[in-house]
């Protein structure tokens, strides 16, 4: 990454042939360095050169795909640990532990009954980590059950006849396999390599999974996914946080990674527990975050959370504009109006449902953002209410003619009346707390 | 080759705040690493918890915590009964009654609780007020008179209010304050600089610098956290040094998630359970940006966050 200009000019042949495009082999250089133009547009640079280069220019971690078809997910990728530094990319994962002990029915009707829409993302369990006990033959009857409910599949077995047994069955479902120790890591690099998966490693400290890490590599093997799972709550912890900062802040390729965390280890039977551990390690560097379960009273706050923290710090979050019926409102019932920043139709939402007075939510396309800035901006006006008031033939759909403006923008009152004739323009107060009294005492 | 650890302890730290008085006083801070990363150096003082209650007493329609506070009657018993959370470190009574555009309770009310609540309890106590300004400035003042000698932390002073509130508060009786903005790095600087500028020293106030529930806008409290105590460490900022103290109850059991009944979602399972995953998930997250403090209501929660606080200092 660090690599300059003059590195990297060193490396052409300068002869300032300009068959790259570029006026001189200086220039050139320097717009490798940029990450402009990709190092092969040079036709004359030594395969030696290329890849030091291609080497000290690769991410400083990596990113993979798992799973097949509607399963696959993109894990790693990441290239800061703070989203303001610039954002974070892929999204952590979560998913729940099934062993060849447990009833695997009974967990699948309960994972699979969690599935919801959230400003237009698919909220559901996405992963689901076979454990092997110790039992060959109902390990692979388990992996065929787990296969086909629309889940990427970890395995995690340190078995490496069980694994390959399970391998047969499943390698086109491109799961990952959890099962590299520094005692097996030999067979199962093998193993995985072989079959074309992912492979997880796992020690029981930092500097064993680095050591096992490094000796993949050095196999070839350079497929991973780190087990930062430790014996408590405290060595997780560490554990996620040194892997990734030694990635990104120090460059140590060999923790470049994405992570499991496994909560059922640290935290078994705590569901609770499992949900403040989780919401921790969607900060703090969990790839994969594998718990006992995963309920509608978990789900909420996690999917939120994560849908909050892996956005793009650079663009808001913004809901569809449309009509939203709170409180089981009808065509009688009065329209009320706001922008479509995600965090502003949430809390207006909330405080109009919590009014329990039934109102039609009106959003129209603002830009995503929040009241007075879409206003300063132009986008949230008199006339792009009324637009958006055509477009969708709000007057043949709704018979009622109160709407109700945000108090931030009662300066549209005036031209609001004179665009849409007819109807009774209503300012809310400026703050959505106060949003509970206004709609009691208006529908009083 | 071993893995090579690269600790990342700064020169600078976070300041210490001291609330409540004798044994049971509690310490806010002192920190030089990141939040909770105690493998690259010690942290001194652990995270702490504060256990809300209301002038009202507590949320009746809530099994859990009506159950923990069952029997106890008087505002004076509901604050013994929550100095007694286990897990818990602070008591916070929320002055809600106070709003204007609510019950509107006379200030001399409100003291009157204040006291009763501080001479039951022997932990150190935060207030919160009602968020109308006018009536916090007076309020907060007059509270600071009452229990002078208490070292109580009043929340919150903000851009409008923070003058009448410091003056009186701090300078006067010698109370602690909680510097409020709007999860924006800058608007926390600038109200921390307004504050010492008045010759309030920094080991007398804390700072909120905004808080959410998880799913609601969380990306703003947890980049400005991030923010805050990056300036704070790496950069010396002496601005952005103060202990963070974030309530979280308040949001996390007013979200829908929260409130909504089972009946209207029968999918989503009880309602409780719902609240106390939402304050858990939001309280850890807070954690996991460096919040020194978190206020919090459902014994459950309290239980959770004191044992993941425990696990990871």
């Amino acid at each position: 990454m660090a690599l300059k200009g003059l590195d990297i000019f060193k490396l052409t042949p300068k002869t300032n042939c300009k068959e790259c495009g570029n006026p001189t082999c200086m220039a050139f250089a320097m717009k490798v360095a940029q990450g402009a133009i990709p190092i092969d547009k040079c036709p004359h640079m030594s395969d030696e050169a290329k890849a030091t280069l291609s080497e000290a220019t690769a991410p400083p971690m990596k990113s993979f795909k798992f799973g097949a078809g509607e399963t696959e997910h993109a894990i790693g990728g990441e290239t800061v640990l703070f989203r303001h530094d610039k954002t974070f990319v892929a999204h952590t994962l979560f998913g729940v532990n099934i062993c060849t002990k447990c009833d695997f029915d009974a967990v699948i009707t309960e994972v699979e009954k969690v599935s919801y829409e959230r400003i237009g993302e698919h909220m559901y369990t996405e992963v689901l980590n076979l454990t092997f006990k110790g039992d060959q033959a109902a390990y692979v009857e388990l992996v065929k059950k787990a296969m086909g409910h629309g889940r990427a599949l970890i395995l995690e077995c340190t078995d490496a006849a069980a694994a390959a047994a399970a391998l047969d069955v499943c390698a086109a479902e491109k799961p990952i396999l959890n099962g590299a120790t520094p005692d097996n890591y030999k067979e199962m690099a093998e193993l995985a390599k072989a079959k074309g998966v992912l492979l997880g490693v796992s020690a029981p400290d930092l500097d064993a999974l680095y050591d096992t890490t490094a000796a993949i590599e050095a196999l070839g093997y350079k497929d991973l996914v780190l087990d930062v799972t430790g014996a408590n709550v405290k060595d997780t912890y560490a554990n996620a946080i040194q892997v990734r900062r030694a990635a990104l802040k120090d460059k140590d390729r060999t923790f470049g990674y994405p992570s499991i965390v496994n909560l059922s280890k640290i935290a078994g039977g705590d569901t609770t527990k499992q949900t403040a551990l989780a919401s921790m390690f969607i900060l703090k560097y969990g790839s994969i975050v594998l718990m006992d379960g995963m309920s509608y009273a978990q789900a909420l706050p996690l999917f939120g959370l994560r849908q909050n923290i892996f956005t793009d710090p650079q663009k808001p979050m913004k809901v569809e504009p449309g009509i939203y019926a709170l409180n089981g409102a009808d065509a009688n019932s009065p329209c009320a109006t706001t922008v479509d920043f995600a965090l502003t139709y949430f809390i207006v939402s909330g405080e109009l449902e919590r009014s329990g007075v039934p109102v039609n939510l009106l959003i129209s396309d603002a830009g995503g953002y929040s009241v007075l800035t879409a206003w300063a901006a132009g986008k949230f006006s008199a006339g792009s209410i009324a637009r958006f008031f055509k477009e969708n033939d709000i007057e043949s759909k709704i018979a009622s003619r109160d709407l109700i403006i945000p108090g931030k923008a009662a300066v549209l009152k005036g031209e609001l009346e004179e665009q849409l004739p007819g109807w009774k323009i209503i300012v809310a107060p400026n703050e959505a707390t106060g949003l509970v009294k206004f709609m009691k005492d208006l529908n009083a | 080759m071993a893995f090579k650890r690269v600790p990342q302890k700064f020169t600078a730290s976070v300041n210490e705040v001291t609330i409540g008085t004798g044994d049971k006083a509690i310490v806010l801070g002192g920190e030089n690493v990141m939040p909770l990363y105690s493998f690259d150096a010690p942290i001194t003082n652990r995270v702490k918890i504060g256990v809300e209650i209301t002038d009202s007493g507590y949320d009746k329609t809530v099994p859990g915590i009506a159950a923990f506070y069952a029997g106890a009657e008087t505002i004076g018993e509901i604050a013994k009964r929550a100095s007694e959370m286990p897990g818990g470190d602070f008591v916070v009574l929320t002055l809600e009654g106070a709003d204007p555009n609510g019950a509107n309770k006379p200030i001399d009310e409100c003291v009157a609780i204040a006291k009763e609540v501080a001479d039951a309890i022997d932990v150190p106590l935060a207030i919160q007020g009602c968020k109308n300004i006018e009536k916090d400035a007076e309020m907060f003042n007059k509270l600071a008179e009452a229990l002078q000698g208490k070292n109580i932390l009043l929340i919150s002073a903000r851009t409008e209010d923070y003058k009448q509130i410091a003056a009186g508060a701090v300078m006067a009786y010698g109370q602690k304050i909680s510097a409020e903005s709007a999860v924006d790095i800058n608007l926390a600087k600038q109200l921390n600089v307004l504050i010492s500028q008045m010759g309030v020293a920094a080991d007398s106030y804390v700072m909120n610098v905004g808080s959410a529930a998880a799913g609601y806008g969380f990306e703003y409290v947890a980049s400005t956290l991030d923010r805050v105590r990056g300036a704070a460490l790496s950069q010396n900022d002496a601005m952005l040094q103060m202990p963070i103290v974030t309530p979280v109850a308040d949001d996390a059991w007013a979200v829908k998630e929260s409130v909504v009944s089972e009946e209207d979602f029968p999918e989503w399972g009880p309602r409780e359970n719902r609240g106390v995953q939402m304050e858990v998930s939001t309280a850890a997250a807070c954690l996991a940006g460096g919040s020194n403090a978190v206020i919090l209501r459902h014994p459950a929660s309290v239980k959770t966050i004191s044992e993941l606080i425990a696990d990871l200092t």
